[in-house]
Protein backbone atom coordinates (compact mmCIF):
# COMPACT_ATOMS: atom_id res chain seq x y z
CA UNK A 1 0.00 0.00 0.00
CA UNK A 2 0.90 3.65 -0.02
CA UNK A 3 0.85 5.02 -3.54
CA UNK A 4 2.86 3.79 -6.47
CA UNK A 5 4.12 7.21 -7.54
CA UNK A 6 3.59 7.44 -11.24
CA UNK A 7 0.12 5.91 -11.39
CA UNK A 8 -2.47 8.64 -11.49
CA UNK A 9 -5.82 7.57 -10.06
CA UNK A 10 -7.58 10.93 -9.97
CA UNK A 11 -7.94 12.98 -13.12
CA UNK A 12 -7.12 16.67 -13.32
CA UNK A 13 -10.84 17.48 -13.26
CA UNK A 14 -11.16 15.74 -9.88
CA UNK A 15 -13.03 12.74 -11.24
CA UNK A 16 -11.78 9.16 -11.07
CA UNK A 17 -10.33 7.18 -13.98
CA UNK A 18 -13.70 5.61 -14.78
CA UNK A 19 -15.40 9.03 -14.62
CA UNK A 20 -17.01 8.60 -11.20
CA UNK A 21 -17.16 11.32 -8.54
CA UNK A 22 -15.20 10.54 -5.37
CA UNK A 23 -18.37 9.64 -3.47
CA UNK A 24 -20.04 7.79 -6.33
CA UNK A 25 -20.70 4.06 -6.28
CA UNK A 26 -20.39 1.74 -9.28
CA UNK A 27 -23.76 0.63 -10.67
CA UNK A 28 -25.37 -2.20 -8.71
CA UNK A 29 -28.08 -4.58 -9.84
CA UNK A 30 -29.54 -7.52 -7.95
CA UNK A 31 -31.69 -10.46 -8.94
CA UNK A 32 -33.24 -12.82 -6.38
CA UNK A 33 -34.16 -16.46 -6.85
CA UNK A 34 -31.97 -17.20 -9.86
CA UNK A 35 -30.89 -20.76 -8.98
CA UNK A 36 -33.71 -23.34 -9.20
CA UNK A 37 -31.86 -26.02 -7.20
CA UNK A 38 -31.25 -23.80 -4.16
CA UNK A 39 -33.64 -22.94 -1.31
CA UNK A 40 -32.73 -19.29 -1.82
CA UNK A 41 -30.39 -17.49 -4.19
CA UNK A 42 -29.30 -14.14 -5.57
CA UNK A 43 -26.96 -12.61 -8.11
CA UNK A 44 -25.32 -9.28 -7.39
CA UNK A 45 -23.63 -7.32 -10.16
CA UNK A 46 -21.56 -4.54 -8.63
CA UNK A 47 -19.62 -2.69 -11.29
CA UNK A 48 -17.79 -5.50 -13.09
CA UNK A 49 -18.07 -7.89 -10.14
CA UNK A 50 -20.53 -10.75 -10.36
CA UNK A 51 -21.35 -12.63 -7.14
CA UNK A 52 -23.85 -15.48 -6.89
CA UNK A 53 -25.10 -16.81 -3.56
CA UNK A 54 -27.07 -19.99 -2.87
CA UNK A 55 -28.64 -20.94 0.47
CA UNK A 56 -29.47 -24.50 1.50
CA UNK A 57 -31.25 -25.35 4.74
CA UNK A 58 -31.74 -25.16 7.61
CA UNK A 59 -30.60 -28.79 7.50
CA UNK A 60 -29.06 -31.32 9.87
CA UNK A 61 -25.62 -30.17 10.97
CA UNK A 62 -22.85 -32.53 9.84
CA UNK A 63 -20.35 -33.46 11.11
CA UNK A 64 -21.87 -33.60 14.56
CA UNK A 65 -19.05 -31.75 16.26
CA UNK A 66 -20.07 -28.50 14.52
CA UNK A 67 -23.57 -28.67 16.06
CA UNK A 68 -24.61 -26.06 18.60
CA UNK A 69 -27.28 -27.12 21.10
CA UNK A 70 -28.89 -23.68 21.23
CA UNK A 71 -28.61 -22.35 17.68
CA UNK A 72 -27.92 -22.97 14.01
CA UNK A 73 -24.42 -22.64 12.57
CA UNK A 74 -23.93 -20.87 9.28
CA UNK A 75 -21.49 -22.59 6.96
CA UNK A 76 -20.20 -20.11 4.38
CA UNK A 77 -18.02 -20.92 1.41
CA UNK A 78 -16.69 -17.97 -0.56
CA UNK A 79 -15.09 -19.19 -3.78
CA UNK A 80 -13.66 -17.49 -6.83
CA UNK A 81 -14.28 -19.27 -10.13
CA UNK A 82 -11.06 -20.12 -12.01
CA UNK A 83 -12.02 -17.70 -14.80
CA UNK A 84 -13.08 -14.84 -12.52
CA UNK A 85 -9.77 -12.98 -12.60
CA UNK A 86 -7.25 -11.85 -15.16
CA UNK A 87 -4.88 -14.73 -14.34
CA UNK A 88 -6.63 -18.07 -13.91
CA UNK A 89 -7.06 -19.19 -10.30
CA UNK A 90 -6.29 -22.80 -9.50
CA UNK A 91 -9.55 -24.36 -8.22
CA UNK A 92 -9.85 -25.02 -4.51
CA UNK A 93 -9.68 -23.29 -1.17
CA UNK A 94 -6.84 -20.92 -0.32
CA UNK A 95 -6.00 -18.84 2.76
CA UNK A 96 -7.74 -15.75 1.43
CA UNK A 97 -11.02 -17.51 0.65
CA UNK A 98 -10.95 -19.35 3.99
CA UNK A 99 -10.58 -16.12 5.92
CA UNK A 100 -13.30 -14.34 3.94
CA UNK A 101 -15.61 -17.33 4.42
CA UNK A 102 -15.03 -17.29 8.16
CA UNK A 103 -15.68 -13.60 8.78
CA UNK A 104 -18.63 -13.59 6.40
CA UNK A 105 -20.19 -16.52 8.31
CA UNK A 106 -19.71 -14.68 11.59
CA UNK A 107 -21.30 -11.54 10.14
CA UNK A 108 -24.32 -13.49 8.87
CA UNK A 109 -24.67 -15.28 12.22
CA UNK A 110 -25.09 -11.85 13.80
CA UNK A 111 -28.26 -11.08 11.82
CA UNK A 112 -29.88 -14.47 11.20
CA UNK A 113 -32.15 -15.58 14.06
CA UNK A 114 -29.99 -18.66 14.53
CA UNK A 115 -31.56 -19.52 17.89
CA UNK A 116 -34.73 -20.51 16.00
CA UNK A 117 -32.93 -23.56 14.54
CA UNK A 118 -30.96 -25.36 17.26
CA UNK A 119 -28.53 -28.10 16.14
CA UNK A 120 -29.00 -27.27 12.49
CA UNK A 121 -26.86 -25.85 9.74
CA UNK A 122 -27.54 -23.24 7.09
CA UNK A 123 -25.27 -23.51 4.08
CA UNK A 124 -24.36 -20.33 2.22
CA UNK A 125 -22.39 -20.76 -0.98
CA UNK A 126 -20.87 -17.62 -2.50
CA UNK A 127 -19.44 -17.99 -6.00
CA UNK A 128 -17.56 -15.12 -7.62
CA UNK A 129 -17.91 -15.33 -11.41
CA UNK A 130 -16.14 -12.06 -12.22
CA UNK A 131 -13.81 -10.20 -9.87
CA UNK A 132 -12.83 -6.58 -10.21
CA UNK A 133 -12.29 -5.36 -6.60
CA UNK A 134 -15.05 -5.61 -4.03
CA UNK A 135 -16.04 -9.27 -4.32
CA UNK A 136 -16.34 -9.94 -0.60
CA UNK A 137 -18.81 -7.05 -0.30
CA UNK A 138 -20.82 -8.17 -3.32
CA UNK A 139 -20.78 -11.68 -1.80
CA UNK A 140 -22.18 -10.47 1.53
CA UNK A 141 -24.93 -8.53 -0.21
CA UNK A 142 -25.78 -11.55 -2.35
CA UNK A 143 -25.80 -13.84 0.72
CA UNK A 144 -28.24 -11.52 2.54
CA UNK A 145 -30.67 -11.49 -0.35
CA UNK A 146 -30.34 -15.27 -0.81
CA UNK A 147 -31.08 -15.86 2.90
CA UNK A 148 -34.17 -13.68 2.67
CA UNK A 149 -35.18 -15.49 -0.54
CA UNK A 150 -34.86 -18.79 1.35
CA UNK A 151 -37.27 -17.49 3.98
CA UNK A 152 -34.68 -17.59 6.77
CA UNK A 153 -35.66 -15.14 9.53
CA UNK A 154 -33.22 -12.26 10.02
CA UNK A 155 -33.35 -9.16 12.14
CA UNK A 156 -31.84 -7.09 9.33
CA UNK A 157 -29.98 -7.35 6.04
CA UNK A 158 -26.24 -6.93 5.77
CA UNK A 159 -25.11 -4.70 2.94
CA UNK A 160 -21.51 -5.09 1.80
CA UNK A 161 -19.82 -1.80 0.84
CA UNK A 162 -16.28 -0.43 0.78
CA UNK A 163 -14.52 2.90 0.73
CA UNK A 164 -10.83 3.61 0.54
CA UNK A 165 -8.14 6.14 -0.16
CA UNK A 166 -6.37 7.02 -3.39
CA UNK A 167 -3.95 9.89 -3.85
CA UNK A 168 -4.67 11.05 -0.29
CA UNK A 169 -8.37 11.35 -1.10
CA UNK A 170 -11.10 9.24 0.45
CA UNK A 171 -13.23 7.63 -2.26
CA UNK A 172 -16.30 5.39 -2.21
CA UNK A 173 -16.20 1.91 -3.73
CA UNK A 174 -12.71 1.21 -5.08
CA UNK A 175 -12.38 -0.30 -8.53
CA UNK A 176 -9.56 -2.64 -9.55
CA UNK A 177 -6.92 0.01 -10.31
CA UNK A 178 -7.77 1.94 -7.15
CA UNK A 179 -7.60 -1.22 -5.09
CA UNK A 180 -4.24 -2.21 -6.56
CA UNK A 181 -2.54 1.17 -6.39
CA UNK A 182 -4.51 2.99 -3.69
CA UNK A 183 -3.56 3.64 -0.08
CA UNK A 184 -6.37 2.04 1.91
CA UNK A 185 -9.45 -0.16 1.67
CA UNK A 186 -12.27 -0.34 4.23
CA UNK A 187 -14.85 -3.02 3.43
CA UNK A 188 -17.77 -3.21 5.87
CA UNK A 189 -21.08 -4.99 6.27
CA UNK A 190 -23.78 -2.59 7.40
CA UNK A 191 -27.20 -3.39 8.87
CA UNK A 192 -29.25 -0.81 6.99
CA UNK A 193 -32.16 -0.60 9.44
CA UNK A 194 -30.27 -0.52 12.74
CA UNK A 195 -27.12 1.24 11.53
CA UNK A 196 -24.95 -1.42 13.13
CA UNK A 197 -21.88 -3.02 11.58
CA UNK A 198 -21.52 -6.80 11.32
CA UNK A 199 -18.47 -7.07 9.05
CA UNK A 200 -15.31 -4.99 9.23
CA UNK A 201 -11.92 -5.27 7.62
CA UNK A 202 -9.37 -2.67 6.63
CA UNK A 203 -5.89 -2.43 5.30
CA UNK A 204 -3.65 0.46 4.36
CA UNK A 205 -3.33 3.83 6.02
CA UNK A 206 -6.22 6.07 7.15
CA UNK A 207 -6.24 9.00 9.58
CA UNK A 208 -9.12 9.09 12.10
CA UNK A 209 -10.80 11.80 10.01
CA UNK A 210 -10.33 9.79 6.84
CA UNK A 211 -11.83 6.75 8.58
CA UNK A 212 -14.88 8.78 9.59
CA UNK A 213 -15.37 10.11 6.07
CA UNK A 214 -14.91 6.64 4.53
CA UNK A 215 -17.50 5.27 6.95
CA UNK A 216 -19.88 8.11 6.09
CA UNK A 217 -19.56 7.21 2.41
CA UNK A 218 -20.13 3.55 3.26
CA UNK A 219 -23.38 4.29 5.10
CA UNK A 220 -24.61 6.43 2.22
CA UNK A 221 -23.88 3.64 -0.27
CA UNK A 222 -25.42 1.00 2.02
CA UNK A 223 -28.72 2.89 2.00
CA UNK A 224 -28.69 2.94 -1.81
CA UNK A 225 -27.88 -0.77 -2.12
CA UNK A 226 -30.48 -1.63 0.53
CA UNK A 227 -33.20 -0.18 -1.70
CA UNK A 228 -32.00 -2.30 -4.61
CA UNK A 229 -32.03 -5.42 -2.40
CA UNK A 230 -35.60 -4.77 -1.28
CA UNK A 231 -36.68 -4.13 -4.88
CA UNK A 232 -35.10 -7.40 -6.00
CA UNK A 233 -37.04 -9.36 -3.40
CA UNK A 234 -40.28 -7.54 -4.14
CA UNK A 235 -39.85 -8.28 -7.83
CA UNK A 236 -39.24 -11.95 -7.05
CA UNK A 237 -42.43 -12.37 -5.04
CA UNK A 238 -44.75 -10.10 -6.96
CA UNK A 239 -47.56 -11.73 -8.90
CA UNK A 240 -47.90 -14.70 -6.58
CA UNK A 241 -44.98 -16.72 -7.90
CA UNK A 242 -43.94 -19.27 -5.23
CA UNK B 1 -34.72 -42.47 4.07
CA UNK B 2 -32.39 -41.65 1.25
CA UNK B 3 -33.33 -45.00 -0.29
CA UNK B 4 -37.06 -44.74 0.32
CA UNK B 5 -37.70 -41.80 -1.97
CA UNK B 6 -35.98 -43.31 -5.02
CA UNK B 7 -37.91 -46.54 -4.50
CA UNK B 8 -41.24 -44.72 -4.68
CA UNK B 9 -39.93 -42.52 -7.44
CA UNK B 10 -38.78 -45.55 -9.44
CA UNK B 11 -42.23 -47.09 -9.16
CA UNK B 12 -43.83 -43.91 -10.42
CA UNK B 13 -41.31 -43.57 -13.27
CA UNK B 14 -41.91 -47.20 -14.27
CA UNK B 15 -45.64 -46.60 -14.31
CA UNK B 16 -45.21 -43.53 -16.51
CA UNK B 17 -42.85 -45.40 -18.85
CA UNK B 18 -45.49 -48.05 -19.32
CA UNK B 19 -47.80 -45.35 -20.69
CA UNK B 20 -44.92 -43.80 -22.65
CA UNK B 21 -45.10 -40.64 -20.56
CA UNK B 22 -42.64 -38.51 -18.61
CA UNK B 23 -43.07 -36.75 -15.31
CA UNK B 24 -42.88 -33.27 -16.80
CA UNK B 25 -45.10 -34.16 -19.74
CA UNK B 26 -42.30 -34.36 -22.32
CA UNK B 27 -42.08 -36.92 -25.11
CA UNK B 28 -39.44 -39.59 -24.68
CA UNK B 29 -36.80 -37.79 -26.76
CA UNK B 30 -38.02 -34.25 -26.23
CA UNK B 31 -35.62 -31.64 -24.84
CA UNK B 32 -36.26 -28.96 -22.29
CA UNK B 33 -35.83 -25.36 -23.37
CA UNK B 34 -32.19 -24.45 -23.94
CA UNK B 35 -30.77 -20.95 -23.69
CA UNK B 36 -27.24 -19.91 -24.61
CA UNK B 37 -25.47 -16.65 -23.84
CA UNK B 38 -21.86 -15.94 -24.77
CA UNK B 39 -19.28 -13.31 -23.74
CA UNK B 40 -20.98 -13.05 -20.39
CA UNK B 41 -17.99 -13.20 -18.00
CA UNK B 42 -15.87 -10.08 -17.84
CA UNK B 43 -12.47 -11.57 -16.98
CA UNK B 44 -12.67 -14.72 -19.08
CA UNK B 45 -11.17 -14.73 -22.59
CA UNK B 46 -14.20 -16.66 -23.80
CA UNK B 47 -17.37 -17.47 -21.91
CA UNK B 48 -20.83 -18.96 -22.11
CA UNK B 49 -23.87 -19.49 -19.95
CA UNK B 50 -26.22 -22.37 -20.72
CA UNK B 51 -29.56 -23.17 -19.16
CA UNK B 52 -31.42 -26.43 -19.78
CA UNK B 53 -34.61 -26.41 -17.77
CA UNK B 54 -33.54 -25.91 -14.16
CA UNK B 55 -29.85 -26.53 -14.93
CA UNK B 56 -27.53 -23.52 -15.08
CA UNK B 57 -23.89 -23.83 -16.17
CA UNK B 58 -21.13 -21.32 -16.91
CA UNK B 59 -17.91 -21.98 -18.81
CA UNK B 60 -14.91 -19.67 -18.97
CA UNK B 61 -11.76 -19.93 -21.08
CA UNK B 62 -8.37 -18.75 -19.83
CA UNK B 63 -4.94 -18.89 -21.50
CA UNK B 64 -1.48 -19.29 -20.08
CA UNK B 65 1.97 -19.51 -21.59
CA UNK B 66 3.83 -22.70 -20.73
CA UNK B 67 6.72 -24.78 -21.93
CA UNK B 68 5.63 -27.54 -24.35
CA UNK B 69 5.68 -31.22 -23.49
CA UNK B 70 9.09 -32.66 -24.51
CA UNK B 71 7.52 -35.11 -26.99
CA UNK B 72 5.40 -32.37 -28.62
CA UNK B 73 7.66 -29.32 -28.72
CA UNK B 74 5.57 -27.42 -31.28
CA UNK B 75 2.10 -28.00 -29.85
CA UNK B 76 0.02 -26.17 -27.30
CA UNK B 77 -2.36 -27.86 -24.92
CA UNK B 78 -6.02 -27.97 -24.00
CA UNK B 79 -7.50 -28.77 -20.63
CA UNK B 80 -11.12 -28.88 -19.66
CA UNK B 81 -12.25 -29.25 -16.06
CA UNK B 82 -15.59 -29.16 -14.32
CA UNK B 83 -16.40 -28.26 -10.77
CA UNK B 84 -19.44 -29.63 -8.99
CA UNK B 85 -19.38 -27.22 -6.11
CA UNK B 86 -21.86 -27.25 -3.23
CA UNK B 87 -23.56 -24.19 -4.72
CA UNK B 88 -25.15 -26.37 -7.41
CA UNK B 89 -27.24 -28.70 -5.28
CA UNK B 90 -27.67 -29.77 -1.69
CA UNK B 91 -26.29 -33.20 -2.59
CA UNK B 92 -22.82 -31.81 -3.38
CA UNK B 93 -20.35 -31.62 -0.51
CA UNK B 94 -17.32 -29.40 -0.16
CA UNK B 95 -13.94 -31.05 -0.56
CA UNK B 96 -11.51 -32.23 -3.21
CA UNK B 97 -12.88 -32.93 -6.71
CA UNK B 98 -15.30 -35.87 -6.60
CA UNK B 99 -15.11 -38.80 -9.07
CA UNK B 100 -18.35 -37.42 -10.59
CA UNK B 101 -16.85 -34.01 -11.35
CA UNK B 102 -13.67 -35.58 -12.74
CA UNK B 103 -15.70 -37.83 -15.03
CA UNK B 104 -17.80 -34.88 -16.17
CA UNK B 105 -14.77 -32.73 -17.00
CA UNK B 106 -12.98 -35.55 -18.79
CA UNK B 107 -15.96 -36.57 -20.92
CA UNK B 108 -16.43 -32.97 -22.07
CA UNK B 109 -12.66 -32.65 -22.60
CA UNK B 110 -12.51 -35.75 -24.80
CA UNK B 111 -15.39 -34.63 -26.99
CA UNK B 112 -13.71 -31.32 -27.74
CA UNK B 113 -10.15 -32.63 -27.99
CA UNK B 114 -10.91 -35.66 -30.16
CA UNK B 115 -13.05 -33.69 -32.58
CA UNK B 116 -9.82 -31.98 -33.58
CA UNK B 117 -11.53 -28.60 -33.51
CA UNK B 118 -8.47 -27.02 -31.90
CA UNK B 119 -5.30 -27.01 -33.97
CA UNK B 120 -2.67 -27.71 -31.30
CA UNK B 121 0.17 -26.72 -33.63
CA UNK B 122 -1.51 -23.34 -34.02
CA UNK B 123 -1.03 -22.79 -30.29
CA UNK B 124 2.76 -22.83 -30.59
CA UNK B 125 4.52 -19.50 -30.00
CA UNK B 126 8.21 -20.52 -29.99
CA UNK B 127 8.85 -24.23 -30.72
CA UNK B 128 10.39 -26.00 -27.76
CA UNK B 129 10.01 -22.94 -25.56
CA UNK B 130 6.62 -21.28 -25.44
CA UNK B 131 3.16 -22.55 -26.25
CA UNK B 132 -0.36 -21.56 -25.25
CA UNK B 133 -2.20 -23.63 -22.69
CA UNK B 134 -5.96 -23.29 -23.17
CA UNK B 135 -8.04 -23.95 -20.10
CA UNK B 136 -11.79 -24.35 -20.10
CA UNK B 137 -13.29 -24.25 -16.62
CA UNK B 138 -16.89 -25.30 -16.24
CA UNK B 139 -18.85 -24.10 -13.25
CA UNK B 140 -22.19 -25.74 -12.51
CA UNK B 141 -24.39 -23.29 -10.58
CA UNK B 142 -27.64 -25.25 -10.52
CA UNK B 143 -28.02 -28.98 -11.12
CA UNK B 144 -31.52 -29.58 -12.43
CA UNK B 145 -30.53 -32.68 -14.39
CA UNK B 146 -28.40 -33.43 -17.47
CA UNK B 147 -25.44 -31.30 -16.50
CA UNK B 148 -23.28 -33.26 -18.99
CA UNK B 149 -25.00 -31.80 -22.05
CA UNK B 150 -25.18 -28.33 -20.50
CA UNK B 151 -21.45 -28.45 -19.67
CA UNK B 152 -20.53 -29.73 -23.13
CA UNK B 153 -22.52 -26.98 -24.81
CA UNK B 154 -21.17 -24.24 -22.53
CA UNK B 155 -17.58 -25.42 -23.04
CA UNK B 156 -17.62 -25.43 -26.84
CA UNK B 157 -19.64 -22.19 -27.04
CA UNK B 158 -17.15 -20.47 -24.71
CA UNK B 159 -14.20 -21.85 -26.66
CA UNK B 160 -15.65 -20.60 -29.93
CA UNK B 161 -15.80 -17.04 -28.59
CA UNK B 162 -12.29 -17.08 -27.07
CA UNK B 163 -9.77 -14.35 -27.88
CA UNK B 164 -6.10 -15.22 -27.33
CA UNK B 165 -4.75 -12.50 -25.00
CA UNK B 166 -1.38 -12.18 -26.76
CA UNK B 167 -0.95 -8.49 -25.91
CA UNK B 168 -1.26 -9.09 -22.19
CA UNK B 169 1.52 -11.69 -22.42
CA UNK B 170 3.67 -9.54 -24.75
CA UNK B 171 3.68 -12.03 -27.63
CA UNK B 172 1.93 -10.07 -30.36
CA UNK B 173 -1.60 -8.92 -31.02
CA UNK B 174 -4.78 -10.44 -29.65
CA UNK B 175 -6.56 -12.73 -32.08
CA UNK B 176 -9.67 -14.89 -32.12
CA UNK B 177 -8.92 -18.52 -31.36
CA UNK B 178 -9.42 -20.69 -34.41
CA UNK B 179 -11.97 -23.41 -33.70
CA UNK B 180 -12.81 -25.76 -36.58
CA UNK B 181 -16.05 -27.39 -35.63
CA UNK B 182 -18.67 -27.59 -32.96
CA UNK B 183 -18.67 -30.95 -31.15
CA UNK B 184 -21.94 -31.42 -29.27
CA UNK B 185 -22.94 -33.90 -26.60
CA UNK B 186 -26.27 -35.69 -26.25
CA UNK B 187 -27.06 -37.67 -23.11
CA UNK B 188 -29.56 -40.41 -22.41
CA UNK B 189 -30.62 -42.03 -19.14
CA UNK B 190 -32.52 -45.25 -18.65
CA UNK B 191 -35.74 -44.37 -16.84
CA UNK B 192 -38.47 -46.86 -16.17
CA UNK B 193 -36.65 -49.40 -18.35
CA UNK B 194 -36.18 -47.33 -21.52
CA UNK B 195 -33.84 -44.57 -22.56
CA UNK B 196 -34.99 -40.97 -22.50
CA UNK B 197 -33.16 -37.88 -23.74
CA UNK B 198 -32.22 -34.90 -21.52
CA UNK B 199 -33.06 -36.35 -18.08
CA UNK B 200 -34.49 -34.08 -15.41
CA UNK B 201 -33.28 -34.16 -11.82
CA UNK B 202 -36.05 -36.58 -10.81
CA UNK B 203 -35.37 -38.85 -13.77
CA UNK B 204 -31.70 -39.04 -12.82
CA UNK B 205 -32.56 -39.76 -9.17
CA UNK B 206 -34.96 -42.54 -10.10
CA UNK B 207 -33.13 -43.74 -13.22
CA UNK B 208 -30.35 -46.14 -14.08
CA UNK B 209 -27.30 -45.96 -16.33
CA UNK B 210 -26.60 -43.09 -18.68
CA UNK B 211 -24.93 -42.81 -22.08
CA UNK B 212 -23.17 -39.70 -23.37
CA UNK B 213 -22.52 -39.31 -27.10
CA UNK B 214 -20.45 -36.46 -28.55
CA UNK B 215 -20.77 -35.88 -32.28
CA UNK B 216 -18.82 -33.62 -34.63
CA UNK B 217 -20.09 -31.47 -37.49
CA UNK B 218 -20.11 -34.43 -39.91
CA UNK B 219 -21.97 -36.64 -37.47
CA UNK B 220 -18.84 -38.60 -36.52
CA UNK B 221 -18.47 -39.93 -32.98
CA UNK B 222 -15.76 -38.26 -30.90
CA UNK B 223 -16.55 -39.36 -27.38
CA UNK B 224 -18.69 -42.03 -25.78
CA UNK B 225 -19.22 -42.76 -22.14
CA UNK B 226 -21.44 -45.09 -20.21
CA UNK B 227 -21.90 -44.13 -16.57
CA UNK B 228 -23.53 -45.81 -13.58
CA UNK B 229 -24.73 -49.38 -13.09
CA UNK B 230 -26.61 -51.02 -15.96
CA UNK B 231 -26.31 -52.61 -19.42
CA UNK B 232 -27.74 -51.84 -22.85
CA UNK B 233 -28.21 -53.63 -26.16
CA UNK B 234 -26.84 -52.61 -29.58
CA UNK B 235 -30.44 -52.05 -30.71
CA UNK B 236 -31.00 -49.59 -27.88
CA UNK B 237 -27.84 -47.74 -28.83
CA UNK B 238 -28.90 -47.56 -32.47
CA UNK B 239 -32.15 -45.94 -31.43
CA UNK B 240 -30.61 -43.23 -29.26
CA UNK B 241 -27.80 -42.66 -31.74
CA UNK B 242 -30.33 -41.50 -34.32
CA UNK B 243 -31.82 -39.13 -31.77
CA UNK B 244 -28.34 -37.87 -30.90
CA UNK B 245 -27.60 -37.09 -34.55
CA UNK B 246 -30.72 -35.00 -34.83
CA UNK B 247 -30.44 -33.27 -31.47
CA UNK B 248 -26.72 -32.44 -31.86
CA UNK B 249 -27.58 -30.75 -35.15
CA UNK B 250 -30.23 -28.63 -33.44
CA UNK B 251 -27.90 -27.60 -30.64
CA UNK B 252 -25.15 -26.81 -33.17
CA UNK B 253 -27.60 -24.43 -34.83
CA UNK B 254 -28.19 -22.71 -31.49
CA UNK B 255 -24.42 -22.12 -31.21
CA UNK B 256 -24.25 -20.87 -34.80
CA UNK B 257 -27.22 -18.53 -34.31
CA UNK B 258 -25.69 -17.11 -31.16
CA UNK B 259 -22.47 -16.39 -33.08
CA UNK B 260 -24.41 -14.81 -35.92
CA UNK B 261 -25.79 -12.15 -33.59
Amino acid sequence: MGGYGDIQLLRDDGLRLDGRKIDEMRPVSIEAGILPAADGSAMVTHGLNVAVAAVYGPMEAHPRKIQRQDRAVIDVRYNMAPFSTSDRIRPGYNRRSREISKVTAEALESVVLVERFPRSKIRVEIEILAAEAGTRCAGITAASVALADAGIPMRDFIVGVASGKVEDTVVLDLDKAEDNYGQADLPVGILPNTGEIAFLQMDGDLSPDEYNLAMEYNFKAAAEIHEIMVDALKKRYEGGEN
Amino acid sequence: MAELVPTLLRQELARLAEADQRMDGRERFEAREVTLETDCLYNAEGSAKVTMGKTIVYAGVKFEIRTPWPDRPAEGSLMCGAELRPVAHRKYEPGPPSPESIELGRVVDRGIRESGCIDMAGLCIVPGEKVWGVMIDIHVLSDGGNIFDACGLAAIAALRTAVVPAERFDVGEDYTLKVNGTPIMASFTRVGGRYIYDPSEEEELGGDERIHITLGDEGHLHSLQKGLRGVFTPAEFAEIFDVAQQRCGELRNIVANQEGN
